[in-house]
């Protein structure tokens, strides 16, 4: 199960660096997303994928999974979650302003 | 256990909130905002006086106790940087009245202004490595919105890079994150002290450290700096003036807390980086502050040069460059918060930020010109003024840790800033004016604001030994982990 993950994880991590490298602003967005998936996998696979019950329901069982990695990826996904939808909004934003999308195509120092 | 050690990150989240509501109201939002910030201050002098004299404050979150749950440490060193941040961002607000404008202040100015704090305050306080990622977020995310308030083509195009550089860094301080929890199965800092020094620091627990450096040296601007000049330009000068004088130093706060307190035990391999990296930041710092002949980009590189110097005194890691640290990192946040407000006044009185289309301002404004002289003098580090303790106990430290070339590069850099900003005094305040129609603007307000920043940079160099009965007390805890290791886990 460990290597599936780590082989997903790698898989996110490719096609995010890809995503990012390239021109377009919406591209870049998707990638930084899928980045950000891939560490969460990552964060996942860390701390160990034992099969074990619940952690706090009941409390009876021998083996139980870490809930602390959950903790932690659930928090990073409102956050990442938060930075992508700024993020959108800022493409948007700066499509309508620059009248493209391609970030790099916008030179000079005007204001 | 101490309540105390949630106000300063309660006291601006509740504003923050309550100015959502007010969006229309300016005057009341101005007023809220002030008083919040002073209260702010206020607490931050009981947590100082606290600390002094009951030692290191925590606050266990929900009774959780340590390592389990998340906790709220405060020392000396934090609670020091809580201060000076909340007496610099005070400065800010009060000068942010005039510069940045109404349509930026309906546009939830303050709102971003107090969320930033909460992150700021947040990271300083927090003793949990996770915790601390999410407080850098709430940071970033409102720096994020601060930057690209306005929405101009240069504003959004820079926030583009700031946002994708800063996803990217997360994105990786959370695999750090979750690299040191495989390893050492905690994320309680000072649990992370003792299981790192147990498992003995090398191998993989090199790697994470490194790539923590990594992470931290991208948002502080240590080397990794190439975003910084850019997107520190963008936005109008209050918002740079709290960047310039937080942000980097909430970077250089999480490095230091890093490598004092978790990997400190193979020193040879992480320290012998933060000298390079410090030494290859001061030197470009400087070249970039000597060669560029627009106030912001002169302003940015000058911060640069300082992340490096603090950053020198870590490496060496002597009690003596440690304590300089602290003090040096104090005094820059007061300094720089001062240079950017009153480049922020040079801008609007000479109506351009290229210096070569400036010349003569001493006339007119004389108040200002030698403010920035004396703040000048301060930056470069001249004996009675703030500056000067830390550059001298920073180099005393390096040269007893045997770092000659990096000691002699510090005080070279001290040259490049001392000729960048004399640069920027010359062509900006002697000369004669230009030609054609010269904006008028109201001082008053903003002078009192500069003269009490300038006030407490002088205060704080003439007090320098009343200063440092305190910075050596943070810088205690940084030479000696065991201290903070034993006040968070002590039952």
């Amino acid at each position: 199960m460990e290597l599936i993950m780590a082989v997903a994880v790698g898989i996110l991590f490719t096609i995010g660096v890809y995503l990012i490298l390239s021109k377009g602003l919406l591209r870049i967005v998707l990638g930084t997303s899928l980045l950000t998936h891939g560490v969460h996998l990552l964060l996942l696979t860390m701390a160990g994928l034992k099969t074990g019950a619940a952690p706090v329901l009941g409390g009876k069982t021998e083996t139980y999974v870490d809930p602390l990695p959950q903790a932690l990826i659930l928090t990073s996904i409102v956050i990442s979650f938060g930075v992508t939808a700024f993020f959108f909004v800022l493409a948007y934003r700066s499509y309508q302003t620059l009248g493209t999308d391609e970030i790099d195509s916008v030179k000079g120092e005007e204001q | 256990m101490s309540n105390l050690l949630a106000l300063p990150i309660l006291i601006p989240l509740c504003t923050a909130v309550i100015l959502i509501f007010l969006k229309e109201k300016i005057l009341l939002q101005r007023f809220i905002s002030t008083v919040s910030a002073i209260l702010n201050i206020m607490i931050a002098l009981v947590l100082i006086y606290r600390v002094h004299s009951e030692g290191i404050q925590t606050l266990q979150m929900g009774g959780w106790v340590p390592p389990y749950g998340i906790v709220f440490v405060g020392d000396m060193f934090a609670a020091l940087l809580v201060l000076t941040a909340s007496v610099v961002s005070l400065g800010i607000l009060l000068y942010s009245f005039r510069n940045i404008g109404a349509e930026r202040e309906r546009f939830y100015y303050y709102t971003f202004f107090h969320f930033l704090l909460v992150g700021v305050y947040g990271s300083f306080l927090t003793g949990d490595m996770f915790n601390l990622f999410v407080f850098f977020e709430v940071m970033l995310i409102s720096s994020y919105a601060l930057i690209s308030l306005g929405g101009t083509k240069l504003q959004l195009r820079e926030t583009s890079k700031y946002l994708l550089i800063n996803i990217v860094s997360s994105t990786l301080f959370v695999a750090a994150v979750a690299y040191l929890y495989a390893a050492v199965g905690t994320l309680n800092m000072a649990h992370l002290s003792q299981r790192v020094a147990e498992a003995g620091q090398g191998g993989v627990l090199n790697v994470i450290a490194v790539l923590f450096l990594i992470v931290f040296a991208l948002k502080a601007g240590l080397f990794l700096f190439f975003w910084l000049p850019g997107s520190y330009s963008a936005p109008p000068s209050a918002i740079r003036a709290l960047f310039g004088a937080l942000l980097t130093k909430v970077g250089l706060y999480a490095i230091i807390r890093t490598f004092t307190l978790i990997f400190v035990n193979d020193p040879g391999l992480t320290h012998t980086w933060i000298a390079w990296l410090a030494a290859a930041t001061m030197i470009l710092g400087g070249l970039g502050a000597v060669a560029y002949n627009d106030i912001p980009r002169i302003f940015n590189y000058n911060v640069i040069i300082s992340v490096g110097f603090v950053a020198f005194g870590l490496a060496a890691a002597t009690p003596d460059a440690l304590n300089g640290a602290v003090f040096y990192l104090l005094h820059d946040m007061l300094a720089k918060g001062l240079m950017f407000i009153l480049g922020g006044i040079i801008i609007t009185a000479a109506g351009t930020d290229q210096l070569k289309d400036m010349g003569g301002l001493i006339k007119r404004y004389p108040l200002i010109g030698w403010m920035f002289f004396i703040l000048a003098l301060a930056l470069v580090g001249i004996p009675p003024l703030s500056g000067f303790a830390g550059k001298v106990l920073i180099t005393r430290g390096g040269l007893d840790a045997g770092m000659l070339t990096l000691s002699l590069i510090g005080l070279g850099s001290s040259f490049l800033v001392l000729y960048s900003l004399i640069k920027v005094f010359k062509l900006a305040f002697w000369g004669n004016e230009p030609e054609g129609d010269l904006p008028k603007i109201r001082l008053k307000s903003v002078n009192a604001v500069a003269a009490g920043l300038l006030v407490l940079v002088i205060l704080m160099g003439i007090g320098a030994d009343w200063v440092y009965s305190y910075v050596a007390q943070a810088g205690d805890v940084l030479a000696h982990p065991a201290l903070y290791i034993e006040a968070v886990i002590k039952e």
